[in-house]
Parts: C-alpha cells; structure tokens; sequence
C-alpha cells in the first residue's frame, strides 16, 4: 500500500523536451556511457564533472551531517551546479538512483528534494531511477531496450576500468592506459548515441577491440604488490568520495583492482530471486526476475569468455562463484546497502589471490558495521595471509589519517 | 659499523635516535608545539657533534613525518610497521605491544601470525585525550599521574571517544567526586578504550611491551593497564626506551633501504622541503586591516552594563550563581540593576570551594551596608549549590540567560551561547522560549576545545585568539568533532598553515560547528532578527567575527558575554521574598566532604556521591531516578509506558514450561524488544523453557565489550554481545535471534524494513562472537509476514537442530506466538490510553518518549522516563499512542516500521496541547539522522517544541534535567 502522497514534481513529457538533467558523477566511465544512453530516448542529459572542497561545503550546508557522505556529495555537487550559474534552474532536472533497499541511501531522494527546497529550487524536479519503480515520471520511463542498452553501457565501461587498471601501474608511457580508456569511452559514447537495434556481435567485436588496443599498450614486467577496493558503492569508486583513493594506491606502487558495477546490479536483481525463495515474498515476480538474471549473467560469461580466449588479462569473476563463496560467513538474504555482496567481494579477491584489501564506507555506514567491518575477523581467522583496512570517509576526515592506515596495511604485506 | 638514524614525527613531539648498529648512541625527546620542520631541523642541529662527517642510513615515521618524508625524499617508515622492527630485534619473546602515541593507538600482535592495529578515526582516548582531561581537572599531567595513584575507587567513564569522557567526568567534578578517583578513572577509560577498540575479541596475554610517551610517563596508567590484563611485573614490560620505539623502529628500518646521507645533505634537505609546502582548502581572512578591526571593536564595547563600585552602596542586593561545567561565575546586582561584584573563574574541579570562598570575599564587601535580599543558582552544579549554601532560587539555565539577554536587547529573538562544554542556543517567539537546541555530545567543538588547543600550542587562550585575527588565510578545519578537527590540524601544519591561520580556522570552525550541527540553519534569516551572542567563547573576537561574517548580519554580544548566566539569575533573584541564604557566621563554619557509595534501590545499581555540608544537610547525586536520595519510591503510580513494557516483558521470563524440547535462550536486545511475545509464545508452545536474557545494565555492556568489531555502531546493538554472553553463561541450549529484513507491516508506511542492524546483527555476533561457539545459534532469515511462510522457513530451518519437530508443531506455536504478540501490542496500546486519559483526569502533562522499542531498556534508556516522570510528566511511548493519530503524511521514504509509528505519534503530539515529544536517537543511529528533521518538522509546523535527546554509553542526566526542564519552563511561560 502506498501511503506517501505524491508530495514530488514530476517530470513530464513536456519537460523532456527542452529540460537539461544532471547525473551525478560516481565512476567517469560508466557515467558518460549511461548519459549517452539517456541522450539516445531523447533526454538532455549531462553529467555533472565537478570536484572540489566547495562540493563538500555545499552539501554540508544543507544536509544534516549526520547523513552519510555520499548523500552530502551528491546533493552537494547538485545544488552547487544549480548555484553555479551555467544551467537555467528551470529548465533543469535533476536524476538518481533509487534501489529502494532497507539502507537509508534510499532516502537520498527525499533528502534531495529537502535540500533543494532549503536552496530556494524547490520547482526543480528529481527524477527517481530505479528498478523498483518507486516513483511516476512520465518524461523518463525505463524501457526495457533502455535496460538493455545500460546494461551494455555498464559491461563496456567494467571492461575499460579493468583493463587501465590492470596496465596502468605497468605502463612504460606514463597516461597512456588512461588515454586509451578515454578514447574508447568517447568511441562508445557516439556509437551509443546512435539509436536502432543494438547488434550484440558488434558489441563483441567491440571487446576484442578493446582488448587488442590495451595488449598494445608497452608495460613493465614486474609485478606489483595487488590491491582490492571493496566497499559501499560511492565511496568505492567515487574519487571525489574517496580522496583519489586509486591514485594514491598506485602512486605508492600497487596494481588496483575494483570490481565491477554488474556485480553491483547482478546483486540487485539477485535479491529479488532471493526475496521469493527465503521469504516466500513477491512470487509473482519470480520469473521475471530469474528472466533477467540469467540474461545479466550470460552477459557476464560471454565477456568473461572474450577476455580468456583473447588476452592475459584478469577476467571478472564469474558472479554465480562470487555467490558460492559467502557459504559459513554471511546469509544470502542480508541484502540491505552492499549486503552479502561487499563480504562476497573481499572473498573473491582472497580467492583471486589479491591479499591486501581496502574496505571503504562513509562514516558511521549502518550495513558495513555487518557485511563490512563485521566479518573481517571470520575471514582474517579463516584466511590468515590476507589483510583488511576499513576506512571511513567523511566530510571531517582527513587523508592523512587515511593515507597512514593504508600504509600500514602494504607495509605488512611487504614483510 | 653503520650509523642509521630515525626521526620519529609524532602529532605531539618529535623523537630522534641515532644508532650505531644495535646500539643507541644518542636519544632525544621533545614536543614540536606543531612547529614540525623547524623542530626536527633544531634536533638535528644538536645532533651535529654526532653526525658530522659520518655518512649515514636515515628514516623518518609518525604521522607528521609522512608528509615530510614526501616533501624532502627521505624514506619513510609506517610508525606500526617501525614498532614491529624493534620489536623483532630486541624482544623476540614478546606477544603483543601496546603503543599510545599523542593521538594514536595501536596494538601488534605477535603470536599466531602478526597483526597490527591502529584507532579508527572515531576514538579519542590517548595521549591528548590525557592531556586534555588534566586540563580539565586543572592539574598537570605530573600531578594528574600522581594523584590516580592514591585512587580508591574507579568511576565508570565512557571510553570511546574523548568528548563522550569528558560529558561523563563534568559532572563528577561537579558533583564533588574526589580528583584521585577522577584521574585513575580517566586512565582506565584509556584502558578500555584501548583494548575494546583494538583488541576487539582477541584476548592480550603472554608477555606485553608498553610504548610511547604517555605509558612512559603515566605512572597510574600503567597500573590500570597491568590490572585490568591481570599481568603479572615480568610479562608487562615497560621499557627505558619507550618513548624511542618508533625512532629506533627507523632507524633500524633505515639500516635496510640503502640511503645514506651526510649532516649537510639531510639538513639542506628538509629545509628546501618549505618551499614545496601548498597552501590548499583557506578561508577568507576574518579582518582585512588593522582599521576594520578597531571598527569592530568600537561596536562592540557599547553592550555594556552599568557598574557601581561596592563600596558606595548600601542597602539591598540580590546575588546570581552560575556554576557552569567549566567555570564558576557569580554576579552581585544592586537594586538598580548595578553590578557591585562580579566573579568569573575556572571552578578547578571543585565548585563548592569556589562559592564558598566567593561569599567570603562578598560577605566581607558588603559589611553591615549590604544585605542579600536574594539569591539564585543556575548551572550543572545548581542542586549542588543550592543545598550547600542555602541558595533562594535554582533557575533552568535556558531562562536565565533568556533573562539576561532581554535586559541588553528586548526584542532578542535568538541566543547563542558557547560556553566551555556546551553550546545551547534559542528563539524566542512571542516573548517565550520557543525551540531550544544544544549540541549533543559528538560534535562539541567548544570553548574549552579552543583552549586546550592553544595551551597543547604552548600559548594562553588570549594571546592565541588574538593571533587569529589578522590571520591573512585561515585554514578550513571542517565542523565536525574535536578529534577530527586535531587531525585537520595535524593535516593543515602539513601545509605549511601558520597558528595565525589555525587559531582564526579554529574559531570558524567553532561557530560553523554551531550553526551548521546545532542550529542546522540553512541561513541568516532562519536564525532571526535580533541576535544576542554570549558565553565565555565570545569573548574571543575571532570567534564573534567569525560568526558575525558566516552570518553577515551584526549581533549584539554583551561586555558581561561570560556571566549572562549569573546576571540572569540575580535578576530573577530580585523575586525573593525572603532568603534563606547562609548566613555569613554559618559560612564560617561552613564544611563540605563528599563520599562516595552505591545505591540499592534497584537493579540499576547508581553510583552515588554523598554531599555532606556542616549543618548536617546531604545531598546526594549521580543517582537516576529520586529513589536513592532517601525520599523512598516515586509516587509510582504516575503511568510510565516505558516502566510497563520492561514489566511486561521481563515478567515472560516467569512464565516458563518444562523444557522436554532443552533450554533456548532470547537476547533482550534490539527487535527482541518487541518480538519478544511472539518468539516466547512460539518457543514454549514447542516445548522448550525459554530463557530470557534480562534487562540490561551498565555490566551487561561491559561483559560483551569486547567482542565489538565496529566502535561506531549504536549502543543497542553494541549492547547486544552482553546479552549473548550472559545467556551462554546460563548454559541455554540454543540462543535465538532471528535475521528479519522487514518487520511487521502494520500497512502504515511504503515499505516495512528494519534498519540494518536490527535485521542482521546476528550475522556479525556470530563471526565475532567465541562464546557463541559453545551453544547453537540459531538466525534463520524469516518472514514475519506470513504465517505460512514463517512456519515453513522455521521448519526447514529447525530441522538440522530439533529433526523432531514437526510442521504441524510449528503451525500451532506460531498460531500461539502471534496470540501472544498480539496480546503485548494491545496491552500496551491499551495501556497507553490509560495514560493519557490519567493525565487529562489529573491535569498532567503527557510526554510521548519516543524512539524505537528497544529505547524503553533501562540501560539505553538512562532512566530518562523516571526522571520525566518525576518531573511531572506522564510518559508514553511512540507505539502505545501512535492509534490515536491519524497516518501524517512525509516528505521521506516512510519505509521502516519503527519510523511510522514515530511519525503518527509526532502527529498525534502536533494535534494535543497537553501532549509534548521528546524524542530518543541513539548515537550513530544513521536512519535517525533522517527522522530528527522529519520529527521536528511536524511539530514546529504545528507550533510545538521538538526536543531531541542523543544516547549513547553516556549517563549524563545532568544535561537531559536542564533539557527537559527547560523544556517545562517553556511550556509556563
């Protein structure tokens, strides 16, 4: 039973027409991609590329600062593009994304909108992305060939992030995997913004593209001590969020790796399997949800395929082992925030081989006290080799304190 | 040999240590007053007999060493990671270390594989923690040490984080707890703090290396530690070289990475490093020039009151007493409102003394020309004062600034005022108090912040604030918690800030901290129009520029900023009729002891201290209901909702059956607080005796402490392993708490989730739990929501336990679980109209106590609903009156059951004059951070107060009193 009024503004039909709409910035890559798919069904939309300390001021300033850090960002990076002058307030949207879970991150909307109204822009509309449908915007309906194209724009973006991240402490040209991941993002942004049928061959043959092109990249021999970033979402990938974490990881001499946004959403759509299956919840949804599943998942494997059969780069693991793995530490069915999955994720590095992991999340994140910080102990005692530093982001925060514990964790390792 | 130098760069000081091969040639030892560079090159240049013309290994460490490492390209060594080198070379036997650094901690573990630990960035207790609380009891760290030694007994202190201490030993100061036990317990909380934060369940034993500075020095903390761990003197070793560790840890890292240097290099080195500092993240200067500032000056000198000088007056004279947290300030008001006598100091740990010998001195002023009419006491320490001196009148501290302030500026509509430990701040509205805020213990970046930073600086507040005026780029420190603020200190010196430019960030900081995370203002205009600034915080221009600038409007801040308290309770003392102040023979004669004692008036066990004055009055603090100051119960009748479920729900635990199935244990913790009707129903119609864990207690806490893996999680869910442990202790056959995603839809809301903790916590009991090795563990994830469901998910689950229970079984215990749910959920609803309609019958005020259903523990709860209703008020909680209202709809995602109900029974508080709110949000509760605003909103749209109490270890009553007698005082005006 729905029981909040329509207390938000719609975006409507007429609004698409000549509405900009801003997409906060997470991960670079993915984010053009899905701006460009966006474009394609006819929404003008940009994503917001700013940085800064007057980000966090902003966002301070009206958001209670008890909220987490990521909410206080992204609001912060809105209103202070609104503030900025560049965009017609009323000729702006505004976007994010909803998962609707039992974190209070799906409050952000609400915190949103708030924050907005305190700024004086309470006329401009947020638009709520989410697969749950939580909210009516009939300017901005997900289709389900829109679906299919992010769920490309996501599966070409984890490409390009692990294959820089996995040249780029090796380069011999400083910048170079960078640049080249940037060249294709640009590639497949235009190809993206074309619209009509999407052709999965070509998409493949993309892939293999995008392997040659980074294999050709000169790269050092040696090895480099690896190093996992795992962690609540926006912390995890958000540079902004997280101080340059990856920057600061390779500066001191590690090869980073990150695991992908699919995950993120494969776990999304797990949970709803999940639903059925422990709770007995939502049954007539089941197949729908396994439909999609096993269609994610066979994207998964195909792209997993292309990099063993074309190049010695470290592929994704596989999401179904990913699962396998949390069996005697965590429930299935802990699905609030990054649940499960971010215990699943240091699993899965362990399994990889990677020992050193770093686990992010705003202070005072209320899953990562169970999934994160709660199970280092269980996986140190049954895995002793591997070694976990939880960090906390925060607008107080400083990098000192944060580069200090990292530092400590790969002086361990180099014993 | 091969000569190897470290430099360690701690927070605090600077070590160095020169070694030629394993043995040290050369030490030293010295605190850097946050002048890094220029305090390492000074060490090294008196280092030079022994350095010149040898070349040389080098290696800096410490957390201010990293960034001048980076800037002049020497290695660097992680201070953790040096430790473990000395360690390794000269006490292979050792088995843990414990290293407290200026404003670090850590633990290394060598047994079974090496581990090493450091305090997250929530977690004050060390060295400046040390230091600051010695500041607070007005000793040296000497003296500090000293005095523990001769302790005899331990109070219990919060140990997490430094500002929750210091809100826990304020009032033991005040409440005329003796320093000795003060300062030992200061030590222990470091103790706890140490070995919940880091350990966090794995056990210290064996042979123990203690480090750094404080644990060199601190005779009685060494003590505590060594007590605490049971050590015995030859496994805890302290050694000479404590305070080197790092530095040798260096130098001995050094030996290894290849780099030699020579004096001239190294030196040459680290001071073309200067060049290379940034200066990043400034703020505009407070003053542009010398003129603006005299300008302000000027302005400011005009909010003054008129004096008259003692001696010309005779007649009558009417005597304020503000006994503050940190400071004690008295004013004496002729009839025309003159001051004759005013009196402002640090009250040293020891307010009596002060009052005492302040009358003395006015006593002796006034002569036979001057007679007290009246007298009025207002503070922490009111009660104190008022029974030992016989003072007229105690006034809530709120209404006696408010009554100052109106003196300077009728019209005020706004007061700020930033005392040493708190900042509290007002409207007025109609010539009432309308909402009040004060800062919750988390965020107080306050007065005595400021100065303890400059005295740790090695200035006097004075001559620091005055720095920080025509500081051309104050540094931007954020407006978070103190211990945030000291590493953005430590992160800003790294580039290159001057203290100009941290004195004036300091005092931004301050007033943002203020406006943004108390007030929450969003603007000027939402503060109001006619602002009164006050507190001894504003004597510090800084600070009121800082704020006038963040607010860009002028306020008004009175020459007497410091004693509006005292001022406003010696106009409200010219109401006395008679007084009953002592006498000036009886002051002669005049003695004070206080002791200590427990109380036994209930489980609770308070620790009490015994006032005893000269005529043979007591007065008793520290106690969290009236019943142990000897006056018996409290009227008990007075309905107490949060009483009634404690009653209710403990009293299951009489209820028990045979047990042919075996024991299994239920945790009162968390959604047990409200489920536990259902699985206690459920469970004995299956055949087991179900043992249930039991109200909480500070001990409880305490038992489960240290198997804690996340130090920023809730109170009640950190509360949680206590219960754990007492049930294993009990020797239950299974302990059950389940794994609940969503509660009960009571169809109220968009969606019914339980937040996190409470749906999952079983998942990290069991990964960081040993004891729950002992028994099984039972957290299947469950749907409340269906009984069918619920009984299936039971039975797949129970199988591998209990293979002999059947569906069938399980259908009937769950019919049976839900009868008796029920059956809670109308008692206490039914209950809850009882209440109000009690009240309306008795004209009493009616509180709706409103948080979540574990908020009713008397643990968690403080006994803030006895204290609320000895106040007068009749208490509900949010679920037994949430019927009455109507569904209020939100602007947020109404999606936790919990929330929905606190929103109806805002709704309902918004639609009833006699009924007010007070909200209960335990600390670090992130769901909450999205209710407070929803809460606060329905109220003051319906023109009520919204008032907010945060809980956590604390048990601070003092501050919740002055809230809700404020609160009351509100309401009659």
């Amino acid at each position: 039973m729905k029981k909040t009024e329509k207390s938000y503004i719609s975006f409507t039909e007429e609004m698409k027409k000549d509405y900009t709409v801003l997409i906060p910035n997470m991960l670079p890559m993915h984010f053009t991609l899905i701006s460009k798919v966006f474009r394609n069904y006819g929404i003008r939309s940009e994503l917001l590329l700013t940085q800064g300390q007057h980000i966090k001021d902003t966002g301070l300033k009206y958001v209670h600062n008890d909220t987490c850090y990521p909410a206080v960002l992204v609001i912060g990076q809105f209103i202070d593009a609104l503030q900025s002058g560049k965009y017609d307030p009323h000729k702006t949207a505004l976007i994010l994304f909803q998962t609707g879970g039992g974190c209070r991150a799906s409050n952000y909307i609400n915190l949103l909108r708030k924050a907005l109204q305190k700024a004086g822009y309470d006329y401009v509309p947020v638009i709520s992305m989410s697969l749950a449908g939580l909210e009516d915007h009939p300017g901005f309906q997900m289709s389900i060939p829109m679906v299919h194209r992010l769920l490309y724009a996501i599966l070409y973006a984890d490409l390009l992030m692990l294959l820089r991240n996995q040249c780029r402490p090796y380069e011999i040209k400083k910048g170079e995997s960078e640049a080249l991941a940037q060249i294709w993002t640009d590639r497949l942004a235009a190809e993206m913004d074309v619209s009509g049928k999407i052709s999965y061959r070509k998409i493949k043959e993309n892939y293999k593209k995008i392997l040659a092109d980074f294999n050709k990249i000169p790269r050092a021999e040696e090895r480099r001590i690896r190093v996992g970033v795992v962690g609540e979402i926006f912390v995890k990938y958000s540079p902004l969020g997280n101080n340059n974490l990856e920057d600061f990881l390779v500066k001191e001499g590690a090869e980073v790796t990150v695991p992908g946004l699919l995950d993120f959403c494969l776990y999304c759509v797990y949970n709803n399997l999940m639903d059925t299956k422990l709770l007995g919840r939502n049954k007539g949804q089941y197949l729908i949800w396994r439909i999609a599943y096993r269609f994610f998942l066979k994207k998964q494997k195909d792209l997993i395929e292309i990099i063993r059969q074309n190049s010695e780069f470290d592929p994704p693991t596989p999401f179904e082992h990913t699962v396998s793995l949390i069996k005697g530490y965590i429930g299935i069915g802990a699905k609030m925030g990054e649940g499960w999955l971010l215990t699943a994720e240091m699993l899965e590095l362990a399994d990889k081989g990677i020992k050193n992991i770093v686990c992010t999340q705003p202070f005072g994140c209320l899953p990562n006290h169970i999934c994160g910080k709660g199970m280092m102990r269980p996986i140190k005692e049954r895995n002793p080799d591997i070694n976990i530093v939880a960090i906390d982001y925060d607008a107080g925060a400083t990098a000192v304190n944060q580069e200090n514990r990292i530092k400590l964790m790969l002086a361990n390792y180099s014993e | 040999m091969q000569y190897s130098l470290g430099i360690d760069i701690g927070s605090t000081t600077v070590k160095t240590v020169l070694m030629e091969g394993d043995r040290i040639i050369y030490e030293k030892y010295e605190r850097h007053m946050s002048r890094v560079r220029a305090k390492a090159l000074e060490l090294l240049e008196e280092m030079k007999p022994h350095l010149m013309g040898k070349r040389f290994a080098v290696a800096l460490s410490g957390s201010a060493g990293l960034g001048l490492a980076e800037a002049c390209g020497i290695p660097f060594v992680q201070e953790v990671f040096a430790t473990g080198e000395v360690v390794k070379r000269l006490e292979p036997e050792v088995t843990a270390v414990i290293e407290l650094g200026g404003e670090d901690a850590k633990i290394i573990f060598f047994d079974g594989g090496t581990d090493e630990r450091m305090n997250g960035s929530c977690a004050g207790g060390t060295g400046a923690f040390i230091d600051q609380m010695a500041t607070l009891l007005d000793l040296d760290a000497d003296e500090m040490d000293r005095l523990s030694l001769a302790h005899t007994r331990i109070y219990p202190i919060a140990s997490r984080c430094g500002v929750f201490a210091k809100t826990d030993i304020q009032p033991l100061l005040n409440q005329g707890a003796k320093k000795e036990d003060v300062a030992a317990s200061i030590y222990q909380a470091v103790v706890n703090q140490t070995i919940a934060g880091l350990a966090q369940g794995r056990r210290i034993k064996g042979k123990v290396l203690f480090l750094g500075g404080p644990l060199y020095y601190c005779k009685g903390l060494r003590q505590r530690f060594q007590e605490t761990l049971k050590l015995s003197d030859e496994e805890a070793i302290f050694p000479e070289y404590g305070r080197y560790a790092v530095a040798m840890g260096a130098a001995i890292y050094a030996q290894k990475t290849g780099y030699e240097t020579e004096f001239d290099t190294l030196i040459q080195r680290i001071e073309g490093s200067v060049s290379a500092a940034t200066v990043s993240n400034r703020l505009p200067a407070l003053f542009e020039n010398r003129e603006e500032y005299e300008a302000f000056h000027a302005r400011h000198a005009k909010a003054d009151v008129a004096r008259r000088a003692i001696e010309t007056y005779e007649g009558r004279a009417y005597l304020g007493i503000d006994c503050g947290s940190t400071t004690t300030k008295m004013v004496l008001l002729s009839e025309e409102k003159e001051i004759l006598y005013s009196y402002y100091h640090s009250n040293r740990g020891n307010p009596v003394e002060i009052v005492r010998e302040q009358l003395q001195t006015i006593f002796w002023l006034c002569g036979d020309r001057i007679r007290i009419a009246g007298s009025a006491v207002t503070g922490y320490g009111e009660e104190l004062i008022k029974n030992a001196f016989g003072v007229d009148l105690g006034v809530v501290e709120t209404i006696a600034h408010y009554t100052a302030a109106k003196y300077f500026l009728p019209a005020v509509d706004f007061i700020l005022d930033i005392g040493g430990q708190d900042i509290k701040c007002f409207r007025i509205r109609n010539g009432a108090i309308d909402s009040i805020m004060l800062n919750e213990a988390c965020s107080s970046g306050c007065g005595s912040f400021i100065e303890t930073f400059a005295r740790s600086m090695g200035y006097e507040i004075d001559e620091f604030a005055s720095k920080g005026l025509l500081s051309p780029a104050p540094v931007n420190l954020g407006s978070r918690c103190t211990v945030f603020m000291n590493s953005s200190v430590k992160q800003s010196q790294r580039d290159g800030a001057t203290v100009e430019d941290i004195s004036a960030g300091l005092s931004v900081s301050v007033v943002k901290n203020a406006i943004y995370k108390v007030i929450r203002a969003g603007s000027a205009e939402e503060l109001g129009q006619n602002i009164v600034v006050q507190g001894g915080t504003f004597y510090n221009d800084a600070v009121l520029r800082a704020f006038e600038q963040e607010l860009g409007r002028d306020v008004i801040r009175p020459a007497i900023a410091g004693l509006m308290g005292a001022y406003g309770a010696a106009l409200y003392a010219m109401r006395v009729k008679e007084t009953t102040l002592i006498g000036k023979d009886a002051l002669a004669s005049f003695v004070h002891t206080s002791k200590s004692a427990v109380c036994n008036g209930c489980t609770n066990r308070c620790h009490l201290t015994v006032n005893t004055f000269s005529d043979g009055k007591k007065f008793i603090s520290g106690n969290q209901c009236e019943r142990g100051l000897g006056l018996g119960a409290v009227s008990e009748e007075i309905p107490n909702l949060h009483a009634f479920k404690r009653a209710y729900l403990t009293g299951l635990s009489e209820k028990k059956s045979e047990g042919v199935r075996g024991v299994i244990g239920l945790p009162l913790a968390l959604g047990m607080y409200e489920l536990l009707p259902l699985w206690h129903g459920l469970f004995s119609e299956l055949g087991f005796r179900v043992e249930i864990s039991g109200m909480s207690t500070k001990r409880t806490y305490e038992k489960g402490q240290f198997s804690i893996p996340s130090d920023t999680a809730c109170y009640p869910a950190k509360i949680m392993h206590g219960h754990i442990e007492e049930l294993v202790e009990r020797g239950v056959d299974a302990i059950f708490y389940p794994c609940l995603s969503y509660n009960i839809d009571e169809k109220d809301s968009d969606n019914h989730y339980n937040c996190p903790v409470v749906a999952y916590y079983s998942e990290l009991l069991k990964g960081n739990m040993e004891a729950l090795e002992q028994t099984k563990f039972l957290y299947p994830y469950l749907n409340i929501n269906s009984r069918r469901e619920l009984t299936r998910g039971l039975h797949t689950y129970l199988a591998a336990f209990f293979p002999k229970i059947s569906k069938g079984e399980i259908a009937r215990a769950v019919k049976r679980g839900f009868a008796e749910y029920d059956r809670y959920m109308a008692a206490v609803r039914k209950e809850g109209e009882r209440a109000v309609a009690y009240a309306r019958e008795k004209g009493k005020r009616i509180m709706v106590l409103a948080g979540r259903p574990y908020h009713a523990d008397a643990e968690i709860g403080h006994g803030i609903d006895k204290l609320a209703t000895s106040l007068g008020f009749v208490v509900v909680s949010e679920d037994s009156i949430c019927q009455l209202a109507e569904h209020h709809p939100v602007r947020v995602l109404n999606q936790w059951t919990y929330h929905a109900r606190l929103y109806r029974a805002a709704r309902y508080a918004a639609e009833n004059s006699d009924v007010e709110l007070v909200q209960l949000v335990s600390f670090g509760c992130g769901v909450d951070a999205i209710t407070t605003d929803e809460v606060r909103t329905i109220l003051e749209q319906n023109g009520k107060f919204y008032t907010q109490i945060k809980i956590d270890e604390i048990t601070n009553l003092g501050a919740v009193r002055i809230r809700l007698r404020s609160l009351i005082g509100a309401l009659e005006q």
